[in-house]
């Protein structure tokens, strides 16, 4: 018996070669067919902006526009207003796990060769601020040899090609053609998938309403000529926000007047937050 | 009240909007279901096509338990979902950059192809079932024959071909399924511990081992349940099929994370800390040692010294154990230690699954084994067992 299993006569394996053969031909070509056509329509680079002159009021043409965003790192103090706006203004969940806008506390002690960071919601930081739902960066450092320290605001980053908009299974998530990365809740089926695809973190998923959510940049607030509720708390002008259509705008002017750089460019994600007075470790 | 967010606890810096892990147990669980029918599909794709003649014992059964386990591989998806009612959304109104808009397309013409070709290869049963079986019973058997009642030896021929076809087209089909669950993971450029263009493959080669394994413990389980003799020379066949996929399959995952560790990128520190750290059982030990090198050998021994008999029935039964239990830690390891290292590079997170609630552990073995209940109720409507009336004409 054991002879019969090990030993198949020739013809039985030039049949399975044949069939082997036009089995992988058969998957062959339909994958060369499928790929042909596919490759351009699902590559990161081709998000097209939705379309449309109006939108989203009478009063608002976004083809009109097209924001962007600066963070000026040397000027933040680290006051944490601009979250406090934010979660105020956008109605994000009052906890330390959920965040449109953070900021980050970069710390090089004496003689340590690993840089500290930190953020609003570490729990160093929330004890400091005796509750979940207030910031505050505790003194943490007060008595050590502080080498070198910054801030540095985070959020969304308002991809040009965002991974977030090329995965959303439904197109929920969408680019405006004013260049703002946009959730629609009413459409967010609340898979994740958004959330796992950032590389900058920038995502969060609210468990109550089931959906997606993060910075829009204020969109309800922008689309009527104001600004974002971060840039206008911000007491130290470290958040810069405007058209970057109008060359004497906020943006125009920090783009043109310093070295600006994205975060993660070797994302090819193409970020519209630029930012000044960063360090190798921010990313 | 419970409090709505379960965060985890972190070590180093983490983004403050990754300490809620987003995908739990379920989306590990996903995967799993996924390579399980193509595994199976795998097994009758090997007898129906190849012509593996050693397999036909669990020909039948392969297709079987493939059609049970994609019934419910979509239930941890919809579970986990924040807004189940909006599912469909993705196969109506699919956007089609994204890898998960497919999956609904991907998934109903794999179930169809699957009831369809299971439809052939029943059809002599059927109609013998609708001949001389009354009541209920008779009438189901009778409107499942659609109309047709003719199993004259030249229709027969013809059903062989459509088999043949749909077995040609299914391997692709199964194969593709679980190659893109891999990629969906592979292409997102977030996470260092998934970025790996050898993901779908890992993916797909673990999925066969899976579900060839799965086939062992159903068939050995169902010889004893019937109380019949195992035929050892099938057994034979799949342990060869386990060994020759095994191989495979760690090669590319020790390629894939040899890879990972050489070109040593930015974040590898923190990988490195985390794989012989938190990973060091769960990967190295569970998954590799214990779940592929032990099986390995195991069955290697047993090929290299002829064993045969109950000693072979009960050594691949063990083995096929292990590889099950590996394959899951595969996904676990995917899915679960890609979110518990930081997109920070910076920093590590801890997975706690509860044992209760939509996401936690009860449910997700509950979605593992139910595959198993429909396949009991399936195997009773549609008997696979290669001594029934139904491997007559097949």
């Amino acid at each position: 018996m054991k002879k019969e299993d090990s030993k198949p006569t020739l013809e039985a394996r030039r049949a399975f070669l044949a069939k082997l053969g036009g089995a992988a031909t058969c998957a062959g070509a339909v994958v060369g067919a499928a790929t042909l056509g596919v490759i351009p329509a699902v590559s990161a680079k081709t998000e097209t902006p939705s379309g449309g002159a109006s939108f989203p009021t009478k009063d608002y043409d976004w083809t009109k526009h097209q924001w962007g965003f600066g963070v000026d790192a040397t000027k933040c103090i680290g006051c944490l207003r601009c979250v406090e706006a934010c979660k105020t203004e956008n109605e994000v969940p009052r906890n330390a796990h959920q965040f449109r806008t953070w900021v980050e506390r970069y710390v090089y002690l004496e003689g340590e060769k690993a840089v500290r960071i930190d953020s609003q919601q570490d729990p160093v930081n929330i004890q400091a601020s005796g509750s979940e739902k207030e910031f505050r960066f505790a003194n943490r450092y007060k008595d050590a040899k502080v080498e070198k320290a910054f801030f540095v605001p985070k959020l969304c980053n308002h991809c040009a090609h965002p991974a977030c908009v090329q995965v959303c299974p439904v197109g929920a998530t969408y680019k405006t053609e004013d260049g703002v990365v946009l959730i629609d809740h009413d459409y967010c089926i609340g898979c994740r998938y958004c959330v796992q695809a950032c590389p900058y973190g920038a995502r969060y998923f609210d468990e109550e309403k089931g959906v997606s959510d993060k910075c829009t940049w204020c969109y309800h607030r922008i689309t009527k000529g104001l600004e974002p509720a971060c840039v206008e708390v911000c007491p130290v002008g470290a958040r810069v926000f405007g058209d970057q259509k109008d060359k004497q705008s906020p943006i125009s002017l920090f783009i043109r007047n310093n070295r600006v750089q994205v975060l993660r460019p070797e994302s090819g994600n193409a970020p519209n937050v630029f930012y000044v007075g960063i360090d190798k470790e921010v990313n | 009240m419970e409090p709505i967010i379960h965060f985890a606890p972190y070590t180093g810096w983490v983004y403050p909007n990754e300490t809620v892990f987003e995908w739990s147990v379920l989306i590990a669980v996903y995967p799993y279901l996924t390579g399980l029918v193509a595994g199976a599909f795998t097994v009758s794709s090997l007898y129906q096509v190849f012509g593996f003649e050693r397999l036909k014992p669990v020909a039948h059964l392969a297709l079987l338990t493939s059609l049970s386990f994609m019934i419910f591989v979509p239930t941890p998806l919809l579970l986990h979902l924040g807004h189940p009612e909006r599912a469909f959304n993705s196969t109506i109104t699919p956007h089609l950059t994204s890898a998960m808009a497919m999956f609904g397309f991907f998934a109903s013409f794999y179930v169809a192809l699957l009831i369809l070709e299971g439809w052939f290869a029943y059809r002599p049963f059927i109609v013998d079932q609708a001949q001389t079986k009354t009541g209920l019973l008779g009438k189901f058997y009778g409107l499942l024959t659609l109309g047709s009642h003719d199993v004259s030896e030249p229709v027969m021929r013809y059903d062989r071909k459509w088999i043949f076809a749909l077995a040609v087209i299914g391997i692709p089909a199964a194969h593709g399924l679980h190659g893109y669950v891999g990629f969906m993971y592979g292409s997102l450029k977030s996470r260092e511990w998934w970025s790996s263009d050898l993901m779908p493959v890992i993916f797909l080669f673990s999925a066969i081992i899976s579900g060839v394994a799965l086939l062992v413990v159903l068939y050995v389980a169902s010889c004893k349940l019937r109380k019949i003799p195992v035929d050892a020379a099938c057994v034979k066949g799949l342990a060869y099929t386990i060994w020759a996929f095994i191989m495979i399959a760690i090669v590319l995952e020790a390629l894939a994370f040899a890879n990972l560790v050489y070109k040593g990128r930015e974040g590898i520190e923190m990988i490195m800390e985390y794989v012989t750290g938190p990973l060091l059982i769960p990967y190295f030990l569970l998954q590799f040692a214990i779940g592929m090198i032990v099986p390995l050998l195991w069955l290697s021994y047993m090929i290299w010294r002829g064993t045969t008999g109950r000693a072979l029935v009960i050594g691949v039964t063990l083995c096929a154990c292990l590889v099950l239990f590996s394959v899951f830690m595969m996904r676990w390891n995917v899915v679960i230690g890609g979110q518990e290292l930081s997109k920070t590079g910076k920093g590590l997170l801890a997975y706690h699954m509860p044992f209760f609630g939509k996401e936690g552990a009860l449910m997700a073995i509950v979605l593992t084994l139910a595959p198993l209940g429909l396949l009991y109720v399936l195997t009773r409507l549609f008997p696979p067992w290669a001594d029934a009336a139904t491997h007559a004409h097949s």
